[in-house]
């Protein structure tokens, strides 16, 4: 399977010509290469994935399998980076998520950036993100993994501040990449202290359950706390950072200020699942090693979904709802991870949150780009500037409805299924915590449904002109995500992806299923009700309960807690007087050195006068001393 | 005639011909052709060390020649180079050649500009290829000097001020130097100042005491060690592009060559007692000049405290004293050589155009300069360390390396260090944001063109020679790695 490698090839090689190039070809050339690439590429993966999970069955086992592996950096005899590939049910179940939806992305943005100044520019870093994120997925050992996750961070910078001119872009950039960097060094410090303890980058070590790698660690403490505690809880901080878990999710929101195709690829569907993925990845340290953490991560999961479900219900900005529901959305996959245990049965909240990756990764990928064929219509993100929209925008529509469907979780959509899973999983670890994902689940598709009336129904508004349905490129990767939304929940997922390799039948929990369809279908009917037609029932909800609509509505100021400690105590009591100790003391310290010989040469350069009769004048005085002390001493 | 010598020679006979040199397409030549035979010349050494030691010739220096120099004190002219020698001359050389180009259009005086500038480059590929203490610190010399003309001369803004003070703290430095190399020669009781020779020697532990604090704040102060840095934001802030460019690219390198070359090599027990003393110090410095790059509004006084944060983790990881450390104190001293030219090459042809290097004066500058920007961007992003470019493998093996250590003491010192990382990005992404995103501020800025082909020459190159670091590091970190050796050695004894 040498032929992996050409996956990530071949994109890097695409982003280096369109970077160099730049635009001295046409737009429509740059484009034209961009998508091919990634057409060839999506192939590739799935061929492999074809080939893997018809191949790599052995006895039961899904193995792993490396293809390819080069070293690329030695530090000491045992930690050494290596660049290489890594097959096993995740890592292909990723690059089949992420060459689909980076696939449609491509062909979408065809048509939506079309007469957006620096098409070349959008691919060269299209492309580049679909390198780094494939290299991410792929990666053999956690420092190949932190070197790609640098780099997606990098080019989601880019991205998000495509339209460098505008300043909220610019700001928006600026934040998400110092948010990840921040929660990063977490991880990079995780990274040195797992590697130290353990000796080694390699994940097959890693995951491998060999106690004898985790002896030194074991013993090891630090403030009472195991070391392996510290060590994942670090790392799973760089997840957390990359996947917007509270308090690092402030970043997402504001990272739709970049194209809408992008938010669809790296701010809803692959990137910020990165966490999600780092912590499946290692799942095997964390169970066996580090299981208060992985409680944690669950709980981190579940506020943070909460949290962010309640801000969805009352923005406005339509991409802004989108970006809230992502986070609650990977909140579920978190709480998926953090209440499984190892193997069969009880691997069923990792096998379920990796479904619900996979299955949100489509529908959430298709309400960004139904969001951008809406934005690209009526040139406004703002809900109070949409509304009757189904009449022009068929196809837009009905797409949009069956992504909101499976979000909400109705069977038989894709989102059903894996949600379902998460909540028996869930109730099984703790019936409080499986209650209240229940609930947020009935939140979802509350703020969903109020969304979708929001859009196409409820009152017209005046625009400039009739809104008009988008173009065929756009459309169509909305027909094919939808029909992918449709019947993937279909896929026997336990037959792929476990924890252990051994495929797991999966059984539909009757009595979640239906408490879930309830809870949904009741607050879909409450949006009705409230959304579907013009209602006076929002607006005396909002001043009955004003504290919290006005907290949600400001995100409950966790921003300006955030500027508070950048703004004011950062820049102005930490790095300001430390600009200035620099300049006024250090500096002033040196200057005085200077100052000091200077007064002194000055006070001492009448000596050297150059008149003789001074000097003989002094010479006479001298020995008159010397006599002096020679007579009377 | 030994092969290292020319390295010497040929910036020599760069000034012989310069003498004679009539216009300034003349004087261009020369530089361009003598710059760029030093460059094919490391290129050359590179592979003729690399064959060398393929070969099993493993000799701590090679390529060495011994000349008796001054018989009644023992000086000898003796030059050999090891992986670290031989990394540091590939990085001269490229500096050198890309500040030949960035100075195409000096003005006025370009003659005299190109002969200050070939004795500057004498000076620093002879400390490089030097092995006799005294050598090393004759060349060390003539690489200062030079600096306070081109400074005074060529300057803007305090110019004179800037080179005076500069000047004035460097010497300060190769004084307490001075004293600290005739100590190590006196109490080795070694034949020669030989380094080689030295090193087997043992220095008494008393004279280490005051010796090696003496040799390590000397070199110290080029490297930019905290509280003697402040010559530097002056004195890049006044430099003229070329200047700033091997001042901070190559000259701020001494201090860190030095420093294990000197000081924890021949000395390596006072090092083990006192290194935790410098270790705050530097700590400092990487944590202090990053928090003050954030709030400054000058170009180069951002980078010059940026490289005051960057030349920290240097002398930081040769504290750290172990193989992988030492060897990403190496790696940075390249990646930051070639990272901080860029941005000083870059900082001089923004300015040339804008005529202001305040970001407020600043913005939207991508959109007319596209190349510049698009290259800013590429040094910043190496600068806060994105993987694939050389920051980033220099950070990683320096934190790696740190880590080995396991006390508390070094294990905070070097989580502090890596927090550096957040703040270098807070204050790139602010310069960025503001001087190439957004609106363009003035209006005179509209007019302004692009780079011309000898910027692009010199940009170019220095790009890179950062993505070859930072993409395929594994050969070089092992020159390097292996070089390492007998010094980790000597520290281990």
């Amino acid at each position: 399977m040498q032929y992996t490698s050409l996956i990530l090839i071949l994109p890097l090689l695409s982003f280096i010509i369109l970077g160099l190039v730049d635009s001295k070809w046409e737009p429509k050339v740059a484009g034209t290469i961009g998508t091919a690439v990634l057409g060839i590429v999506t192939l590739l993966s799935y061929y492999t994935a074809w080939m893997y999970f018809s191949s790599a069955d052995i006895s039961g086992v899904y193995q792993r399998i490396i293809p390819f592996q080069l070293e690329w950096l030695r530090f000491t005899e045992h930690l050494h980076i290596e660049l290489g590939i890594l097959l096993d049910p995740i890592s292909v179940l990723m690059l089949v998520v992420i060459s689909t939806v980076s696939m449609m992305v491509h062909i979408y943005s065809l048509g939506y950036m079309k007469s957006e100044k620096g098409f070349e520019r959008y691919y060269a870093f299209l492309s580049l993100f679909t390198f780094s994120m494939l290299g991410l997925v792929v990666a053999t050992n956690i420092f190949q993994m932190y070197i790609f996750w640098e780099l997606v961070g990098v080019s989601s910078y880019l991205l998000i501040g495509f339209y460098y001119t505008k300043p909220e872009a610019v700001a928006a950039s600026k934040k998400a990449f110092i948010v990840t960097r921040f929660a990063d060094l977490f991880f990079l410090i995780g990274i040195l202290f797992l590697s130290f303890y353990t000796k080694t980058f390699d994940f097959g070590i890693l995951t491998s359950g060999d106690a004898t790698v985790f002896a030194s660690a074991a013993g090891a403490s630090f403030m009472g706390i195991s070391l392996m505690n510290w060590a994942m809880a670090l790392i799973f901080i760089g997840g957390a950072g990359k996947s917007a878990m509270f308090p690092l999710h402030i970043w997402l929101p504001d990272a739709m200020e970049g194209p809408t195709p992008v938010s669809a690829l790296i701010h809803a569907a692959t990137m910020v699942v990165a966490g999600v993925y780092l912590v499946a990845r290692l799942f095997p340290v964390y169970d066996l090693y580090a299981p208060d953490v992985l409680h944690g991560i669950a709980y981190v999961g579940a506020f943070t979904s909460l949290f962010a479900a309640v801000i969805a219900c009352v923005q406005t900005d339509i991409k802004r709802v989108l970006a809230f529901s992502t986070i609650s959305q990977i909140g579920f996959m978190m709480v998926g991870l953090g209440v499984s245990g190892m193997g069969g049965h009880h691997g069923l909240g990792y096998m379920a949150s990796m479904f619900h990756l996979f299955t949100h990764a489509m529908f959430k990928a298709l309400l960004f780009l139904g969001a951008g064929s809406i934005i690209h219509a009526v040139h406004s993100n703002e809900m109070n500037n949409m509304g009757g929209l189904r009449k022009y925008m068929p196809v837009t529509h009905i797409t949009f409805l069956i992504a909101c469907l499976s979000i909400a979780g109705i069977p038989p959509f894709s989102g059903f299924f894996s949600k379902d899973e998460i909540l028996s999983a869930t109730f099984e670890f703790s019936p409080y915590l499986g209650a209240t994902m229940s609930l947020i689940a009935g939140l979802t598709a509350f703020y969903m449904f109020r969304l979708y009336y929001g859009i196409f129904w409820g009152k017209e508004n005046k625009q400039h002109h009739t809104p008009h349905e988008s173009p065929f490129s756009m459309l169509l990767p909305l027909v094919f995500l939808a029909v992918v939304t449709l019947f993937v929940g279909f896929i026997p997922f336990g037959e792929f992806v476990t924890n252990d390799g051994a495929p797991y039948e999966i059984h539909l929990n009757r009595t979640v299923a239906v408490i879930s369809v309830v809870i949904a279908v009741v607050s879909i009917l409450l949006a009705t009700v409230m959304y579907r037609k013009e209602s006076t029932i929002p607006a005396k909800l909002g001043t009955t309960f004003a504290g919290l609509h006005k907290a949600a509505s400001h995100r409950f100021y966790i921003d300006e807690v955030y500027m508070f400690i950048t703004k004011k105590i950062i820049f102005k009591n930490i790095s300001t007087p430390i600009a200035w100790f620099d300049r006024h003391v250090i500096d002033a310290t040196m200057n005085g050195f200077a100052e000091v010989t200077q007064w002194t040469s000055v006070r001492i350069k009448g000596f050297q006068s150059g008149r003789v009769q001074q000097y003989a004048y002094v010479i006479l005085l001298g020995a008159i001393m010397i006599a002096a002390l020679v007579i009377f001493v | 005639m030994n092969f290292l010598s020319i390295f010497v020679l040929v910036p020599l006979l760069m000034m012989i011909a310069l003498f004679f040199a009539k216009n300034r397409g003349q004087i261009n030549f020369i530089a361009a052709t003598g710059a760029t035979i030093l460059l094919i010349l490391s290129g050359i050494l590179t592979y003729l060390y690399l064959t060398e030691r393929a070969a099993g010739n493993m000799a701590e220096m090679l390529f060495t020649a011994d000349t008796v120099w001054y018989a009644p004190f023992n000086i000898h002219y003796s030059v050999g180079v090891d992986g670290v020698s031989v990394a540091m001359l590939a990085l001269t050389s490229i500096i050198v050649f890309t500040g030949v180009f960035a100075s195409w259009r000096i003005d006025p005086l370009p003659k005299e500009f190109f002969l200050w500038y070939c004795l500057l480059s004498i000076g620093v590929y002879g400390f490089f290829i030097s092995i006799d203490l005294f050598t090393m610190f004759m060349y060390y010399e003539i690489a200062l000097i030079p600096m306070y003309l081109l400074i005074g001369i060529w300057g803007t803004g305090k110019k004179e001020y800037a080179a005076m003070k500069l000047t004035l703290m460097l010497m300060g430095g190769s004084a307490l130097l001075l004293g600290g190399i005739l100590g190590i020669y006196y109490f080795s009781g070694a034949e020669s100042m030989n380094i080689l020779d030295i090193a087997q020697k043992t220095i008494p532990l008393s004279a280490q005491y005051y010796l090696f604090p003496l040799t390590f704040m000397g070199f110290g102060v080029l490297g930019a060690l905290f509280p003697f840095h402040t010559w530097s934001p002056d004195g890049h802030a006044s430099a003229p592009t070329a200047v700033s460019m091997l001042h901070a690219g190559v000259l701020m390198k001494l201090g860190g060559y030095g420093a294990f070359r000197v000081a924890m090599y021949l000395m390596p027990e006072a090092a083990h007692e006192m290194a935790w003393i410098f270790l705050i110090l530097t700590g400092i410095s990487v944590i202090y000049g990053a928090f003050s790059a954030v709030v400054q509004t000058d170009l180069k006084y951002i980078n010059a405290y940026s490289s005051v944060s960057h030349c920290g983790l240097v002398l930081f990881a040769i504290l750290m004293m172990n193989e992988t450390a030492m060897t990403g104190a190496v790696l940075q001293m390249l990646s930051h050589g070639l990272m901080t030219a860029l941005f000083f090459a870059l900082i001089g042809m923004i300015y040339g155009r804008t005529h202001t290097r305040l970001i407020t004066q600043m913005g939207g500058l991508m959109k007319v300069l596209p190349f510049l920007g698009v290259s800013y961007v590429i040094a910043g992003l190496a600068s806060l360390g994105l993987p694939g470019l050389s920051g980033f493998v220099a950070e990683m093996t320096i934190f790696v390396g740190s880590f080995q250590e396991t006390d508390m003491f070094h294990r905070v010192l070097t989580i502090v260090a890596a927090s550096s990382i957040v703040i270098t990005a807070v204050y790139i992404l602010r310069v960025v944001g503001k001087i190439l995103y957004g609106k363009i501020q003035d209006p005179h800025h509209e007019e302004l063109t692009d780079a011309t082909w000898w910027e692009r020459i010199s940009v170019v190159t220095l790009i890179i020679a950062i993505v070859a670091l930072g993409s395929l590091p594994l050969w070089i970190s092992n020159m390097i790695h292996d070089s390492l050796i007998p010094v980790v050695n000597n520290l281990m004894r």
